[in-house]
């Protein structure tokens, strides 16, 4: 039995404004960059589903999945090395501490 | 395919070179010596600069995912000569004492990141563009995080890369709707299925965000101050003139081509994002005393006036868009010229440490006073031209409540710029900047925005060429 289209598209709904949500609740700068992450995959899993359910002759879904996955991860790189300096300095990665300037 | 047709990827290709060379040459440079790449930077650049005046044929490539047209190369153009000047200005602080590592990776940063704006503005394909967009910002962020051993620095970095991610989150939920919604990635072929329904409009208001993330348009504009404060000189200036640019010209592009069939969608949607934009930077520049703070709002209100000239929607608007980021290009690069020139040779960056500036740097004072009105718009200067276009696209539409509000926004930008040019002409000051001669290589970039300014106001077959090419919706 096939799972419905929609089930998939509520899945990886939730999982976007989850991402959302916790992109502006949380405060840790690791946790932050897992919220994107989640928002990333929502974003996957969409063109996945739409490819392979609705449009399944061309497979520019997949591809664009799998482009979004590389860039993700070079996006997640450099601002891992820039956390880490941040982290060299006031030995924090609290965003709350790195806030030197304020209008 | 023929081996010619790379030909219409010359810009592509020639940077790339560029690229590589400047890596080459770091990677095999005499051990233990630091070496200054400005030189050969800025050599390359003025090499791709002058290529990139060739005419260059129309055609598009890989099956439509690159398109190049005369527009394109123009903007491309512009950029180029953006990023020059940019490079021309940071020469004495990149062989200055503050940077004496790792100097060939602003220019290789700073370089990719103008490849990925190539990429984005020739893409015609959401693929091609997402990739093209992602080039333009990752390594911004690493420059903005280019002065290790400042807190700021790498601070504002910070900001830039998680808030650049979210925007290309909320980027890229909107094109996979777009996708499910049309069943393709090809513009054109998006273009044909757009119609308007509500999941492809849901689609739009969320790419339209993501875009706004790029240029700073108010809801999403938070990050800008304090990016732009933290950053270093050179990767603030070229933030906000080249990165800025290239990102609203290729929401021009889009909402032009692919989004023209939900027009009526999108233009009162400008309307009031514009007049916010307008309206929330002018108030919040009114307080800054932090020069790049205060030019970072200041940039958030310009961008408000260049919606107004999108928002109408005709080849006017077009043509307008396109001078303006030339003009916005040339000013606001001679502001941040002097701002940095100043910032090398004595450290200050407060509003009143440029007391009495024309008292002892006149020419600096004067060249800041140019461009602060081509920013405001005060006619002899080419600024004046860039509004009255922008204003006129608008004005021919019929949004004459939109080009009332532009105006009143003009007048009080008008007091916070002019806040400057009284501090630097009349205000006394017992400890101004001390007089200083700028190295030849930063003077040009000088001479060139100063140039800039002057001529393009006048030379009418720049704007006219510009509008040969344009097109309405």
């Amino acid at each position: 039995m096939d799972v419905p289209v929609h089930f998939f598209l509520m899945l990886s709904a939730a999982m976007f404004f989850i991402g959302v949500f916790g992109f502006i609740i949380r405060r840790n700068m690791i946790t932050l960059l897992m919220a994107v992450e989640l928002m990333l995959n929502a974003v996957n899993i969409n063109f996945v589903v739409f490819n392979r359910f609705l449009y399944p002759d061309y497979f520019e879904g997949f591809f664009f999945a799998l482009f979004a996955i590389a860039i993700a991860a070079a996006e997640t790189s450099v601002a891992i090395a820039i956390i880490i300096n941040v982290y060299r300095k006031i030995r924090s990665i609290e965003a709350d501490d790195v806030a030197e300037m304020k209008h | 395919m023929q081996i010619e047709d790379f030909l219409l990827m010359r810009h592509e290709i020639l940077l790339t070179l560029g690229i590589l060379i400047i890596l080459m040459a770091d990677l095999f440079r005499p051990h233990g010596r630091e070496s200054s790449f400005s030189g050969l930077a800025i050599g390359l650049m003025a090499v791709i600069t002058l290529a990139g005046l060739l005419p260059v044929p129309q055609g598009s490539l890989f099956g439509g995912m690159y398109v190049s047209t005369p527009l394109f190369t123009l903007v491309k153009n512009v950029l180029t000569m953006g990023t020059l000047i940019v490079f021309l200005q940071a020469h004495s602080w990149m062989t200055g004492p503050l940077t004496l590592r790792r100097r060939s990776e602003f220019y290789i940063l700073l370089m990719s990141t103008l490849l990925g704006m190539y990429f984005m503005i020739s893409s015609g394909n959401f693929l091609m563009l997402y990739i093209g967009l992602e080039l333009a910002s990752i390594p911004v962020a690493a420059a903005a995080a280019y002065d290790k051993f400042r807190m700021d620095s790498a601070e504002s970095g910070m900001k830039y890369i998680l808030s650049s991610a979210v925007s290309s989150a909320i980027l890229l939920y909107g094109i996979s709707l777009i996708y499910g919604a049309t069943g393709s990635l090809y513009f054109e072929r998006v273009a044909a299925f757009y119609t308007g329904t509500p999941v492809q409009m849901l689609a739009f208001v969320l790419f339209f965000s993501g875009l706004a993330f790029k240029i700073s348009l108010v809801p999403f504009h938070l990050w800008t101050a304090d990016v732009y404060q933290g950053a270093p000189t050179g990767v603030t200036s070229y933030l906000s003139v080249v990165s800025k640019g290239a990102s609203t010209f290729v929401l021009l592009v889009l909402l032009y081509t692919v989004f023209s069939k939900i027009a009526l969608l999108w233009q009162p949607m400008l309307f009031v994002v514009a007049v916010v934009t307008m309206v929330v930077g002018n108030l919040f520049a009114l307080r800054q005393q932090h020069m790049r703070r205060f030019i970072a709002f200041s940039s958030i209100s310009q961008a408000g006036y260049i919606l107004v000239g999108l928002a109408a929607g005709n080849q006017l608007g077009m043509s307008s868009v396109v001078y303006y980021i030339l003009v916005y290009v040339c000013s606001n690069l001679g502001v941040f010229g002097v701002i940095s020139a100043i910032e090398h040779a004595t450290g200050k960056l407060r509003m009143d440490d440029y007391n009495g500036l024309y008292h002892t740097n006149p020419r600096l004072a004067l060249l800041m006073t140019l461009s602060l009105f081509s920013l405001a718009g005060i006619p002899p200067v080419a600024g004046f031209f860039g509004k009255f276009f922008l204003f006129a696209a608008a004005a021919q539409q019929g949004m004459y409540v939109l080009v009332i509000l532009a105006t009143l926004n003009t007048i009080i930008s008008l007091y916070y710029y002019l806040l400057v040019v009284k501090a630097m002409f009349i205000n006394s000051n017992n400890t101004p900047v001390p007089f200083f001669r700028t190295c030849c290589v930063t003077r040009t970039g000088l001479v060139l925005c100063a140039l800039g300014l002057v001529v393009l106001g006048f030379a009418a077959v720049v704007y006219q060429q510009m509008f040969d090419m344009s097109f309405g919706l």
